[in-house]
């Protein structure tokens, strides 16, 4: 019974997923695609949130800020006529930096806002899609030379809505190339993606296991205890976030080449979000996150994702409900997750005052 | 004399001050090039009516220790609730708005007891769980628009006859009836009078509010727990009671915001509408713990002022609109100054 | 034992005059102390003397930093140091058994007795990125663990997670982590016993031995003389910032050691005036128990008689504080209390407002005063909130707004008659200094008219002048205004010459109830928890 109420979320979860693919008479053929292409290209992003969670920073909302260092990147490639597998390792050269840069600035945002990491956070990725928007949408081609009319709008600046990848598209799905005949069509299994993504798995648990890890692991029960043992708190937060920033501009590329087009503007946006909930579906909470989970979550997120609207038209006949069922249940997710973080919190904090 | 020029900008802080410059260089610009003031300052005043109390409702939420109202989105459905429900009735004019404003009070009440419930038993991260709060209730909210059973014909889809539509019109229902009302023009500008009345008289209820007893008690249990109770205040209870204010104030918000701009915004509308009347409170100096009524009547003046009248003075020399990128820059870079100030643990 | 004849040399630890100021107040004024290596040396002190300041300059807290530094010099093994973080003091050797525990719950027995100090095998990676990224070598961490534990004779699995032991362990575990340091020069115990239960305080005592020695200088800061007697070979005194005495603690008794904790009593004593005052009981109270954090109260009656001032005394941390907290209702507190005559409820801050009790509290910027607002609002408030006053009549309560020129008048009137330094009644509480603050909380208390007035630390945190006025208002007000005064000060002197009868406190009972002019054993006895013969408290004439 233990056991069970422990497990509740995730649980509940497979069944609402159940539900909705009976509901909606999902075949297996097509779940199996839309899993192997989903957890493949959005389970890295779920995994960059795991770092900052150990160390005490709670969700770290700020991820898009390096799903947006991974969005620069591929434009420039693409820009710079990048191909294949060469033209994302490119890529992927430019974001690093790029997504260090970032992460040390909202590191030091973060340091500036203890006790609100979240919150800031949040609207750190608000105000960075409005710095972006200045850069791509005005500044490229006026302030900034950029020739390219395939990618530039007609007036000589701004970078259109959505930017074509299909030079880079499957880079890395398709490295090592295999496919399954399933009930008569041919699915693709990136197995070279999965690859990549069971590597970070595998990189983040030792990273759990060293001496860094460790301090990370004992700032985020007691910072306080921490810097009394001489721990750099400070420094180490701003670590943390710069390794998470950089880990999700690496998920945003391995995105975009599943992906195969940039949509501009909007891409990013809803990154944050969408990967928070995948996580926190699996019964991961503001302060403790396991490689499993993060896993698990995003098959779990991905598979109601891709079910709610077949569900939504299956049972009200409006498929637009589904979409609307999805986006609620990713908030309520979150705000479920934020409510019993804070509530134990408050609940330790009065335990303390009383004694 | 510098000293004290000195001191008042420090105070003032940067952000401001560069907002301010932005706002007269903006005005400048519009007036150099020969642009048509009267109708820039009739937008601008027009803006700060339509919004002052949607940003007049984050007032007691900061006084009352609960941090930045990031769960305004919940009053807001409370008003909108109300307006699709006077507009289904048929009902018009300012008994239109009235009616909508009463069915929303009523909601909020209820809704801001149940909001300040939970935020006492998360204190330390009020604003966090407000704005997830407000997107679940505003996404949640959509299905129900979406099965409601209304049956006004201008309110639903024409195909399918049911589910409400996204935005709905209250052209000839009552389409800026408080902006019309006693409006009259002076110097090319005209004045919507009696939405701007409205405005102020609500910004003296609250003035008057926390000259109250019942007003003094939330201010002063704002930061200190048990300065609170060593003087025999609840602060469980100031908590709640200044919930409700925001709640009920961001309901009556939205009908006076919806009348001015002549459409009522459902679906994921409300979403982020929190955003901008913190950005103004913030901008005109209020804090995450201390607001005054000089602070949202000077933020939304600012932060309107430049929403209104970037895009036509930008739009001679660039294309696109680049006031939306500005609002985002200015908007959440504002927030994000006043987070990462010192003190507090309210997250 | 630790005999003088395992010292030598150097001392290990050397404090020359050491001065730290807060904001304007001088909390140490120039604190000289040292130990030797093997000496156990113990450190004695009330709360607010020093002593936790004294320990964050030498262990290079931030907080010190912060506020402006320190003046003096700290001399390790004779060589000048100035730590400015944790890190850098353990490294030369300094280790530290915290009063409260420094322990990560989550994490396992070993984890926390290797914390920052992990011993790991470096890899490719490390060798490029820096030691950070070597990997944690969990069988040699197990293995050091469980040397450390068994020399501190905790038989306990290493691996288990330190949450849900009980606190004995967590406090050994604590020691082992400083076992296990192998450069350990200076080890520093803060109130260790406190917690713990009497075989287990002896075998703590037992593990500072050890360490002596093994010629590690030991520094043991405590309240318990009767540990200090059982185990230093030196000790300090600390009394208000300065160093009171260094008796030796094998030949000085405890009463002694008492009396230089306190002070001497100084000025003319105000007056017993047993005669004068009626036998009404103003405030009777029974077997009060209060769960304040740091001040408990486990069980005390006594009764007030009407217009005298009653004075509570005690070391710190032995409950006296959490008497008037926990008859205002701040701290959750069972008993039975009538006042005048009536019972009265517990639990109810506000009901203690509106039955006529007022409080002062020790805590001044926590509870006392809303620093950022005026001085007018902070001293209206609670009579406000209690009684309804500054408030227009209005038929519902509730609405009833601001008197915003009564309250102003009243401040002025108050700003005199408590001379109040200020520019005015609407500057911001948090810009006076301590003594005035401390006006505008008497004033605040008072303009709630009460009969009964309690008073937490009179005088605490405030210079000599402002100290006088305080005194004299207090005394004004029950003079000539009738009002029963309840003062609890660490200060015996004001006490002795403020108060008709003193009661003093030990481990949350009341241990003597004295006239301010018995001898001062009888004060020192008291305080110590040893038995107060009959005839020592029986009148002037009998000294120590």
């Amino acid at each position: 019974m233990k056991h069970l109420s422990r497990h509740a979320v995730p649980i509940l979860f497979a069944a609402l997923c159940l539900f909705g693919i009976i509901a909606a008479k999902i075949t297996p053929a097509f779940l199996l695609s839309e899993m192997l292409v989903r957890v493949g290209r959005n389970s890295v992003l779920v995994l960059s949130l795991l770092i900052p969670i150990l160390a005490g920073l709670g969700l770290n909302f700020g991820i898009v800020i390096g799903a947006m260092a991974g969005q620069v990147a591929a434009i420039l490639i693409v820009h710079w006529g990048g191909h294949g597998i060469l033209g994302f390792a490119e890529a992927w050269l430019i974001a690093t930096p790029v997504a260090i840069v970032f992460g040390l600035a909202t590191g030091w945002l973060f340091n500036r806002a203890k006790g609100r990491e979240m919150v800031t956070g949040l609207i750190a990725g608000f105000f960075a899609n409005g710095a972006y928007q200045l850069v791509f949408l005005f500044a490229i081609g006026s302030i900034i030379p950029f020739h390219n009319p395939g990618m530039v709008l007609p007036q000589g600046y701004g970078l259109r809505n959505t930017v074509d990848l299909t030079t880079i598209q499957y880079a890395v799905d398709d490295l090592i190339p295999a496919h399954i005949r399933m009930e008569g069509s041919e699915l693709r299994v990136p197995i070279a993606s999965f690859v990549v993504v069971v590597i970070f798995c595998l990189a983040t648990l030792a990273f759990f296991r060293t001496r860094l890890g460790q301090q990370l692991r004992a700032m985020g029960q007691d910072p306080h205890v921490a810097a009394i043992a001489g721990i750099p708190v400070e420094r180490n937060r701003v670590i943390a976030t710069v390794l998470s920033t950089v880990l999700a501009a690496w998920g945003q590329l391995l995105f975009l080449q599943n992906i195969g087009t940039l949509n501009t503007y909007n891409s990013h946006e809803q990154v944050g979000m969408f990967a928070i909930a995948a996580l926190l579906v699996s019964g991961a909470t503001v302060s403790k996150a396991t490689v499993g989970q993060a896993i698990l979550g995003t098959v779990l997120f991905h598979t109601l994702f891709v079910v709610s609207p077949l569900a939504g038209k299956a049972l009200a006949g409006d498929a637009q409900i589904g979409e609307f069922f999805r986006v609620f249940v990713a908030y309520a997710v979150i705000t479920v997750a934020l409510v019993l973080h804070a509530w134990q919190a408050a609940r330790v904090e009065r335990e303390a005052a009383k004694l | 004399m510098i000293a004290r020029v000195r001191s008042i900008a420090r105070e003032a802080g940067i952000p401001r001050l560069l907002i301010a410059a932005f706002v007269v260089v903006l005005f400048s610009v519009a007036a150099a090039t020969h642009m048509n003031l009267g109708s820039l300052i009739t937008d601008s005043i027009v803006r700060v009516a339509r919004n002052g109390v949607l940003v007049l409702a984050l007032l007691p939420a900061i006084q009352g220790g609960l941090g930045l109202n990031f769960g305004l989105p919940i009053g807001i459905i409370c008003g909108l609730i109300g307006c699709v429900f006077s507009l289904n009735a048929n009902v018009g004019g300012v008994s239109g708005v009235l009616l909508a404003s009463a069915i929303g009070t009523g909601l909020a009440v209820p809704a801001g007891i149940a909001y300040g419930w939970l935020l006492n038993r998360t204190r330390g991260q009020e604003m966090m769980v407000g704005t997830y709060l407000g997107f679940a209730i505003v996404s949640g909210m959509s299905i129900f628009w979406l099965l409601a059973p209304f049956t006004n014909p201008t309110l639903v889809w024409a195909i399918g006859g049911k589910g409400l539509r996204t935005t709905l019109s209250l052209g000839g229902i009552y389409d800026k009836v408080l902006d019309r009302w006693l409006s009259f023009t002076v110097a090319g500008v005209t004045v919507p009078t009696g939405a701007l009345l409205a405005f102020f008289a609500i910004c003296f209820l609250v003035w008057w509010f926390f000259r109250t007893r019942m007003g003094i008690s939330i201010a002063a249990a704002r930061g200190n727990s048990r300065f609170a109770r060593a003087a025999g205040i609840s602060d469980e209870r100031t908590r709640i009671q200044a919930s409700v204010l925001t709640t009920v104030l961001a309901a009556i918000g939205i009908v006076i915001y919806s009348q001015s701009y002549g459409f009522v915004q459902l679906y994921t509308a409300p979403l982020l509408m929190a955003f901008p009347a913190i950005a103004c409170i913030l901008i005109g100096g209020a804090t995450v713990t201390r607001a005054t009524i000089t602070n949202v009547l000077v933020g939304t003046f600012l932060f309107q002022a430049i929403l209104t009248v970037a895009l036509p003075v930008t739009s001679q020399v660039i294309e696109g609109d680049i006031s939306e990128t500005a609002r985002l820059i200015i908007q959440n870079g504002m927030i994000l100054y006043a987070l990462t100030r010192t003190g507090g643990r309210r997250g | 034992m630790s005999a003088t004849s395992t010292t030598s040399g150097a001392p290990v630890l050397e404090l020359r005059d050491i001065v730290k100021e807060y904001e304007g107040n001088r909390v140490l004024k120039g604190v000289s102390l040292s130990v030797k290596g093997g000496e156990i040396h113990a450190l004695v002190g009330e709360n607010g003397a020093g002593k936790s300041t004294l320990m964050n300059i030498l262990f290079g807290m931030p907080v010190i930093q912060d506020t402006g530094g320190y003046g003096g010099d700290v001399l390790l093994g004779g060589a000048p140091v100035r730590f400015t973080n944790p890190a850098q003091a353990m490294e030369a050797g300094l280790g530290m058994v915290h009063q409260e525990f420094m322990l990560l719950p989550g994490f396992r027995v070993a984890e926390n007795i290797k914390l920052n100090r992990e011993p790991s095998k470096p890899n490719p990676l490390s060798r490029l990125l820096g030691r950070g990224l070597e990997r944690v070598d969990v069988a040699t961490m197990r293995r050091d663990a469980r040397r450390a534990l068994d020399r501190v004779g905790l038989d306990i699995d290493e691996w288990l997670p330190v949450a849900g032991l009980p606190v004995g362990h967590m406090q050994f575990i604590e020691i082992a982590r400083e076992v296990d340091k192998e450069r350990l020069r200076l080890i520093i115990f803060d109130e260790p016993t406190a917690v713990l239960a009497e075989s287990e305080a002896e075998r703590l005592l037992e593990s500072m031995r050890a360490f002596a020695a093994s010629g590690v200088a030991v520094l043991f800061i405590t309240h318990r003389l009767d540990e200090v007697k059982a185990i230093a070979d030196s000790m300090t005194i600390l009394r208000d910032g300065e160093v009171a005495g260094r008796p030796d603690p094998k030949a000085t008794s405890v009463v002694r050691v008492a009396e230089l904790m306190v002070g001497r009593p100084a000025g003319a004593a105000m007056g017993r005036r047993g005669a004068e005052l009626g036998s009404e009981p103003a405030l009777s109270i029974e077997r009060l128990n209060v769960r304040m954090p740091g001040e408990p109260v486990q069980d005390v009656s006594l009764t007030v008689r009407r217009g005298e001032i009653l004075g509570i005394g005690g070391l710190a941390g032995h409950g006296k504080l959490g008497i008037a907290n926990g008859i205002m209702g701040l701290f959750p507190a069972t008993g039975a209390v009538s006042l005048f005559g009536e019972a009265f409820p517990l639990n109810d801050a506000r009901e203690a407002l509106t039955r006529g009790l007022a409080f002062v509290s020790e805590d001044r910027r926590g509870v006392g005063l809303l620093g950022e607002e005026s001085i007018e609002l902070n001293i209206a408030l609670s009579a406000l909130e209690a009684h309804g006053r500054f408030l227009h009549p209005f038929p519902i309560p509730a609405f009833r707004t601001l008197d915003a020129k009564g309250m102003r008048a009243h401040a002025r009137e108050m700003i005199e008659r408590l001379d109040i330094r200020t520019t005015g009644p609407v500057q911001q509480v948090r810009r006076l200094s301590g003594g005035n603050q401390q006006k505008v909380c008497l004033a605040r208390a008072m303009a709630l008219r009460p009969r009964i007035l309690f008073v937490n630390e009179p005088t605490r945190g405030i210079d000599i002048g402002a100290k006088e006025r305080v005194l004299e208002i207090l005394v004004k007000l029950n003079r000539e205004d009738g009002v029963t005064l309840i003062v609890t000060s660490s200060e015996l002197a004001e006490l002795r010459s403020l108060c008709d009868r003193i009661l003093l406190v030990y481990r949350g009972r009341v241990a003597a109830v004295l006239p301010p002019d018995a001898p001062d054993a009888a004060f020192g006895l008291a305080m110590a928890g040893e038995e107060v013969a009959a005839a020592a408290a029986a009148g002037p004439g009998s000294s120590a």
